[in-house]
């Protein structure tokens, strides 16, 4: 099956696409039929899956049949194949700031996170409290959820005076 | 009384992106006197509220949310101990370059030899597209949700129908729902989104928010609060077509239907604009009809990155660099115009000095085009694109030396 993406990576927004099976669906994959070779596995993934090799088991539902086209750069393959195997996204959000100019502190992960999570971060970062003054990039949460990825603030908030 | 007048070399009105990088270039290149006056209580502009992600992949190679850009560039100004003036409203600017300010401490006056327009952009409101129908509260601007959840911690909704596909209004859409409330839906009177693909993918596939193009709101619902909308599909030429109305029931409507260049102070200074971009006519260092006045970023025409902001700011502050110590441009014989495919192209005014990069925007979806510059028949510079969206800035570099003196450049789609 064709599978067409947008890349979100960056705002190029390049538009890929390859050949996509899916066990069960398709014959099953090994090296021999697969056409497409990455000489070594994608970083960053939670997945690291070399594409020559058979693919088996959970966490690897996909297995690409083709080269990925419509790429700007290099990324964009190394997303594609993150996409289909375990799309993951960042996320930006506040906290509570107490004795701040403002009520709120914007936030970010410092690294994206399963898709499926995203809510369980959100609860996280909503239970937080934070007392100004706050340093941009302070880290408020390490490794969230045991996700691999820190809660940091992207702000930096004074503190209020009392001249104020 | 007769107010003081003080004497600057460069004035910046607005400390958002295009301001702040101005002014730091400004003072790299050795131009000491200069001051930014700032409407708000603190600089940044726009992007204080944007705590989105995706900014700085140009300028800084690397991933920030809009705050974090922002206060790159606030660091580097205070470490320069460049003079911002916050709290400070430009109330008038004179063709001679006096500018009128309201302060805390009362009114002030500046002469100033050349002026930097940074006021960046404001949204289109209901006003501006004449929705019928009662004023209930629960009409909000994208900006304006995005101010009450991001700034000040207010939910202003529940049930959400978003008007207008614009980049704000689609990471609206993702911030309501990531904040507990329901988006429907998002309409979009084109029958293309007019925001960047990306964020339709992650602000909306990702929460199975439904787009539906060629649709708008013909009606708000509602006596006190916004009760609903009605939505009808348009035909080609925009007409609501009878019998697809249909009801959705909500407490907000959010619009993302476009941004428009804050031009008042120019215009009374006299600058000419250009109809299409809604911004100064300018040439190719950004100074606009006015002698002195220059404009960069959305004042100018309204930019799809805020790096790309940045950047245009700091070319900018080059050529006033110029200005203020005398190298002044060539007569600029060359006018640049467009056609039909194309929206806009910046600058709109050429000398032969120097080779230049031509930003435009075409006005639908195109693929497979080639954009080129032509002057008298001769293409002179072209690019090939895969595809061309009317959501994404498109820039054709134009070689000095093929560029001909006296003659109108044609920028056409191919
Ligand atoms: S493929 Fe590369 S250039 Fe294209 S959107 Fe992805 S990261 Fe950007």
């Amino acid at each position: 099956m064709r599978k067409t993406i947008t890349c979100i990576i960056c705002p190029n927004g390049c538009l890929l696409s390859a050949d996509v099976s899916e066990p069960g669906t398709d014959a099953p994959v090994t090296g021999a039929e697969n056409p497409r070779s990455i000489d070594s596995p994608v970083t960053g993934t939670g997945c690291p899956r070399v594409i020559d090799s058979p693919v088996t088991g959970a966490g690897c539902p996909r297995v690409i049949d083709s080269p990925v086209t419509g790429a700007g750069c290099p990324r964009g393959e190394a997303y594609f194949i993150q996409e289909i195997t375990d799309p993951r996204r960042t996320l930006t959000s506040s906290v509570l700031v107490k004795g701040g100019e403002l009520p709120l502190c914007s936030v970010r992960l410092t690294d994206p996170v399963p898709i499926a999570r995203i809510p369980d971060v959100m609860k996280e970062i909503r239970k937080m409290k934070v007392e100004a003054p706050l340093e941009s990039g302070t880290v408020l949460i390490r490794d969230v959820l045991g996700l691999g990825s820190d809660v940091i603030t992207t702000k930096t908030i004074r503190r209020i005076t009392a001249a104020q | 009384m007769k107010q003081e007048i003080q004497d600057l070399d460069v004035l910046i009105i607005g400390g958002g992106p295009a301001g702040l990088a101005a002014a730091l270039r400004l003072r790299q290149n050795g131009i000491e006197n200069i001051l930014i006056a700032e409407r708000e209580k603190q600089p940044g502009g726009i992007l204080r509220q944007c705590i989105h992600d995706g900014f700085g992949l140009t300028r800084f190679r690397e991933m920030l949310s809009g705050p974090e850009y922002a206060e790159r560039f606030i660091r580097e100004a205070e470490a320069l101990k460049i003079p911002l003036l916050t709290n400070a409203s430009v109330t008038e600017i004179t063709p001679d370059r006096v500018a009128t300010v309201v302060a805390r401490d009362g009114l002030r006056t500046y002469r100033a030899r050349a002026i930097i327009l940074a006021m960046g952009c404001r949204e289109r409101t209901r006003g501006a597209l004449a929705i019928p129908g009662s004023r209930p509260a629960g009409v909000f601007t994208a900006g304006v949700a995005q101010a009450y959840i991001n700034l000040y911690n207010r939910m202003p909704a529940r049930e959400v129908v978003i008007l207008g596909s614009g980049d704000i209004g689609m990471i609206m859409a993702r911030r309501l729902t990531l904040e507990g409330a329901h988006v429907q839906a998002v309409f979009e009177i084109q029958p293309y989104p007019s925001g960047l693909t990306r964020n339709i993918r992650q602000c909306l596939d990702d929460f199975g928010i439904p787009l539906c193009l060629s649709h708008t709101v013909t009606k708000v619902h509602g006596e006190r609060r916004v009760t609903g909308v009605t939505v009808q599909k348009v035909d080609d030429g925009f007409r609501p077509i009878p019998g697809t109305e249909q009801f959705c029931s909500c407490d907000t409507l959010i619009l993302s239907v476009g941004l428009i260049p804050e031009n008042e102070l120019s215009l009374g200074a006299g600058v000419k604009l250009d109809p299409h971009t809604r911004g100064p006519i300018v040439n190719e260092r950004f100074e606009t009809s006015v002698p002195g006045i220059f404009a960069a970023g959305n004042v100018l025409h309204v930019h799809d990155l805020a790096d790309y902001v940045s950047l245009e700011a700091e070319e900018l502050a080059d050529a006033v660099t110029d200005y203020v110590t005398g190298k002044d441009l060539p007569d600029c014989s060359v006018t640049v115009t467009c056609d039909k495919n194309i929206n806009h192209v910046i600058p709109q005014k050429i000398s032969l000095r120097e080779s230049i990069n031509l930003s435009l925007r075409v006005n639908r979806p195109l693929a497979d085009v080639k954009v080129a510059a032509v002057q008298g028949g001769d293409v002179i510079a072209k690019k090939t694109l895969k595809k061309a969206l009317p959501a994404e800035m498109i820039s054709l570099h134009v070689p000095k030396d093929r560029i001909l003196p006296g003659k109108e450049l044609e920028v056409r789609i191919l």
